[in-house]
């Protein structure tokens, strides 16, 4: 991992992948998405309200992976001082935020036709919610931290902490049973039919390396913004 | 599901903000990157300007 400490070498490798993450990424969001809305049959239950799935599920996945994203960056920081991990915790909060935020939305608007009702205090959706909210205080304090060591300690450790919010929104469907159904698809099986459920591990695929491109661009941005700084400051002081 | 309701625009409805947001996100975000590679190159440039 401390190959990749030299910001140089990070940004020779992070320039092809991120093209690379993004293209293949769009290719697959497209694929997943077609397949959802014209290809897969409506369910029994729901009818045509299940293709919100398509498009609810890899959200919902990178919305929590982000915040996983924080918390092994935290973690190199504090262990291991890495010099990009704090870059990384940086890159990953506003995507991970928007991600949140559309499973939110896209949570709600399935709800209304599902349940009856726009939003309910449930126990997955409240803790998706507090999520949302951990990432802004997240944004809020690593802007403030800027280059002080202090200050991106702090958001490290918060950071870590925040991350015990992720095991309550797994397991939320099973501690609390109320309106959101419980775990339908796991790592190795399903209860959804396979003509429904093709096209979410392209879609969860697809998104995924849309998040790691943009999370790669945010990484570069906060690199060259640091690289500006640091010229200034010398031009400044010479 | 209720009867009553037609399930297309809230389909409709999910897929335009994902597509939006996600799209957006890749705009601003490649947006931001130009911008902050360019100032460092005319910075890069300034100074090998300034050493010769």
């Amino acid at each position: 991992m401390h190959r990749f400490a030299n910001p140089a070498r990070f940004v020779r490798l992070a320039r092809p992948l991120t093209a690379w993450f993004g293209w293949i990424g769009i290719v697959l969001v497209a694929i997943a998405l077609v397949g959802g809305l014209v290809l897969t049959p409506p369910d029994y239950l729901q009818g045509d309200t299940v293709r919100i799935m398509y498009i609810h599920i890899p959200v919902a996945w990178l919305g929590m992976a982000g915040w996983g994203g924080i918390a092994a960056a935290s973690f190199a920081q504090l262990v291991w001082r890495h010099p990009l991990a704090h870059v990384a915790a940086r890159a990953c909060a506003v995507p991970g935020a928007v991600y949140a935020a559309i499973c939110l939305i896209t949570g709600s608007i399935w709800g209304r036709p599902t349940w009856g009702t726009w939003w309910e205090w449930d126990g997955r959706l409240t803790s998706m919610l507090i999520l949302f909210f951990l990432y802004l205080a997240y944004i809020a304090l690593a802007q403030a931290a800027g280059r002080e060591e202090g200050g991106q300690r702090i958001a490290a450790i918060f950071g870590l902490v925040g991350s015990i919010n992720l095991p309550i929104i797994h397991f939320s469907v099973l501690w609390w049973r109320t309106l959101h159904q419980g775990e339908s698809i796991g790592l190795t099986s399903s209860t959804i039919d396979n003509r429904i459920l093709w096209p979410i591990p392209i879609s969860v695929v697809g998104f995924s390396l849309i998040f790691l491109s943009v999370v790669l661009m945010r990484m570069r941005t906060l690199l060259a913004d640091a690289k500006v700084e640091a010229r200034l400051r010398r031009m400044a002081s010479a | 599901m209720s009867a009553t309701l037609d399930a297309w625009p809230f389909v409709i409805a999910a897929y335009a903000v994902a597509v939006i947001a996600t799209l957006g996100l890749l705009g601003f975000s490649l947006a931001a990157l130009r911008r902050a590679e360019a100032r460092a190159d005319a910075l890069d440039g300034q100074g090998k300007g300034g050493r010769g």
